[in-house]
């Protein structure tokens, strides 16, 4: 079991430029099973994407992989012809926020955007758009999702995930990587891990996350990696206290960050004294979150929290 | 992106929002050739000299040179000696200000330069509040904030009195709807015209914040004038940057010297860097990382010297330029490289760190932690390289070894 992706998820991809077609690639090459792509002005064409498999010793894999993708005009056409049932969206950021809302329109449930850079103002808009639709937004500015060795969707590297029984929610990216391979040595496997982004405006919460770990019968404890800016990690502490059954680590990344600048994210900024580490950290540990005081310490306070 | 009050106040003007008659001026001769026209067309003898800089605080900042000056002084001079007596004190004022250096509570201990001062004509004031318009995040909405108590800052109001503070939602399908401008109006004791012309003024500046893609505008204070006008009698702007492309106009006021020149050429090669104050260089792959790098550099012991994100996609070229930047800071004793290859791979950052050193060469301890795609040959290429490098085995690692060496 896993959330939000699966080895039944059909994948559409928004968006097959380079940078699109390039990730596409490697999610083929993952086993991920990509039905179609949108393209205005290569639709009608078809994408073709051969080459050997990344983790071939898997069972029932075969070593090589050859695939041809339908291109499509609009995301209606596309769902119509595949039966999409996901897509992630690789649109430049001033058509990001369209895309989204064309993707929900067309009734795709899990719209996962990797963009980084789509305006705030786009992205308000495009949040009251998906309103009262039963639609999941992941991202943007995220790496995206990966169930391992099921279906990779976003920009990660797929080999350094195991799959296992920890699910793992972050606002970062090359942190998730570090706390997966952290994970990975410390012998504990990965239901999934979502990517919720850095941006300021995103769809998936931690509180979505959680909820959706918390449900998930395979997944026995949860790793959450937050940073500083907003509120996201103290909404997260009190659903926690709440409602949560199953064990939580927690990094917050930014202790050291001066105030009223923005840390490379977006999103990453404490302004009027809100959204500091140390708010965050309290909050969490008040919660009997196990904090890792340091990156390093990612996959041994994991194994901390499941001991407890 | 910061603009200046003599800016965002030209912005509002155009968009109708009113804001008092003013005059920028450069040089001294400038600001007291403004204060006969202000004073004649508006029949008030008094003007207000307003140091511009990207810093909130400068009514009660100091200058450095001057340190019985502040940053905005009001001339009273004119109201007995006429505009003879306002000119010579403008004088005055402007010949100790540009030039000089402004500390206020934003700046920090080193202040910033003030280049050029807002001649203001005076305002008769009734009541002072305080308007803004902002992101919300938990709602992912932008909200008007409004307060009765101007002239405070809100952070001090929302500790201290919560109850003063009204919110209102911007629905982006609709903007601020008129119940929900005359709500605020109501909440900050507007009568009479000041209603009126209050209603107004917010539905506008809404407007023009949504508009616009402002990160923040704020207005503080308001004022109410004794002659029921409402007018912005400060303007703080900022803009947001992923929407920039999208208003030329408004990048045309980026003023290059109120930002920090390494951060600038950063931004040329696709970097994302920030200064800070220590001795310990970093450079790292992922804005996560990179501030996770940071905090463990201070847990150990350490200060960070900089803010370094090369991003996903870097090839030679930015990391020889990251390269520069960390060495260009004279307190940097130490540079700790910390990579996790996910896309990108670790050969390419390894190559990149060996070009970067035979360039711009290399006088401080080097410690480089590789993990992820393609780790050994990265490793392969940094001991090949004969470089003087330290290797880590993770980022704790890392961090200890870089500390000690810069000791």
């Amino acid at each position: 079991m896993s959330v939000l992706v699966n080895k039944d998820t059909r994948v559409l991809v928004q968006g097959m430029g380079k940078t699109g077609s390039f990730h596409t690639d490697k999610a083929i090459a993952y086993g991920t099973n990509v039905v179609g792509a949108v393209h205005p002005s290569k639709a009608g064409q078809t994408a073709h994407f051969e080459g050997d498999t990344d983790h071939s010793g898997v069972r029932g894999r075969a070593d090589l992989y050859s695939v041809d993708v339908p291109i499509f005009r609009t995301v209606r056409e596309a769902v119509e012809a595949t039966g999409a049932n996901a897509t992630v969206v690789y649109v430049p950021p001033p058509f990001a926020a369209d895309a989204i809302m064309e993707a929900a329109e067309a009734g795709v449930p899990l719209i996962i955007t990797i963009t980084e850079g789509i305006p705030v103002a786009d992205m308000v808009l495009a949040k009251r758009y998906l309103d009262g639709k039963d639609v999941r937004l992941v991202g943007p500015n995220c790496p995206g999702v990966i169930t391992p060795e099921e279906c990779k969707i976003g920009i990660m590297p797929g080999y350094i995930h195991t799959p296992g029984k920890i699910g793992v929610v972050s606002r970062s990216g090359t942190l998730t990587y570090e706390a997966v391979h952290q994970l990975t040595l410390n012998g504990l496997g990965q239901t999934t891990a979502i990517g919720i982004g850095g941006d300021p405006v995103n769809g998936t919460n931690f509180v979505d996350a959680l909820t959706a770990f918390n449900a998930d019968p395979e997944t026995e404890g949860v790793i959450m990696i937050g940073e500083i800016g907003g509120t996201a990690e103290e909404d997260a502490a009190e659903w926690i206290k709440a409602n949560m059954t199953k064990p939580v680590a927690a990094f917050i990344a930014g202790t050291s960050a001066p105030a009223g600048k923005r840390m490379g994210h977006a999103g990453a900024i404490i302004s009027g004294g809100k959204g500091t580490a140390a708010a965050k950290i309290e909050a969490l540990e008040s919660a009997g979150v196990v904090m890792a005081p340091t990156p390093t310490d990612m996959g041994s306070a994991m194994l901390e929290a499941l001991g407890r | 992106m910061k603009i200046h009050e003599y800016q965002a106040k030209a912005l509002m003007k155009e968009r109708g929002i009113p804001v008092p008659e003013g005059v920028v001026a450069s040089t001294v001769d400038e600001a007291v050739a403004a204060v006969r026209p202000l004073i004649e067309s508006t029949g008030n003898s008094v003007v207000v000299v307003k140091s511009q800089i990207h810093a909130g605080g400068r009514g009660k900042g100091r200058f450095k040179e001057h340190p019985d000056l502040g940053g905005v002084t009001v001339v009273l001079e004119g109201i007995q000696g006429g505009i003879e007596a306002a000119e010579s004190r403008v004088r005055e004022l402007a010949t100790q200000m540009i030039g000089s250096t402004l500390v206020t509570i934003q700046t920090g201990e080193e202040g910033k330069v003030v280049n050029r001062l807002y001649v203001e004509q005076g305002i008769d004031i009734a009541t002072e509040l305080y308007l803004s318009v902002l992101l919300d995040r938990s709602t992912s909405r932008n909200i008007v904030m409004a307060s009765t108590e101007g002239g405070t800052e809100i952070e001090v109001v929302a500790e201290e009195t919560p109850e003063k503070i009204i919110k209102e939602e911007i629905d982006p399908g609709f903007g601020l709807t008129d119940f929900q401008a005359k709500r605020i109006a109501y909440g900050l004791g507007f009568e009479g015209d000041a209603f009126k012309n209050g209603v107004v003024f917010l539905k506008n500046l809404t407007a023009f914040a949504v508009d616009m893609d402002t990160d923040l505008v704020e207005i503080n204070p308001l004022v109410v004038t004794t002659d029921g006008m409402v007018m912005a009698l400060d303007g703080k702007m900022a803009f947001e940057e992923n929407a920039l492309y999208r208003h030329p106009d408004v990048l045309e006021l980026r003023d290059a010297t109120e930002e920090d020149a390494a951060e600038l050429e950063a931004k040329e090669y696709g970097l994302s860097f920030i200064s800070l104050d220590g001795s310990i260089g970093c450079m790292v792959n992922g804005a996560g990382l990179a501030m996770a790098t940071m905090d463990i550099i201070k847990y150990v012991g350490g200060e960070p010297a900089n803010f370094l994100d090369v991003g996903g996609g870097a090839e030679k070229d930015q990391i020889v330029a990251a390269f520069k930047l960390i060495t260009e800071d004279r307190n940097v004793k130490g540079i700790f490289v910390n990579i996790f290859g996910g896309i990108m791979r670790c050969d390419v950052i390894a190559n990149g760190v060996v070009a970067a050193v035979e360039e711009v060469g290399l006088d401080v301890p080097l410690v480089v932690r590789l993990e992820g795609t393609n780790v050994e040959i990265g490793k392969q290429i940094i001991d090949k390289s004969e470089l003087n490098v330290v290797s880590a085995t993770d980022m704790r690692d890392g961090a200890v070894k870089i500390v000690e060496l810069t000791k």
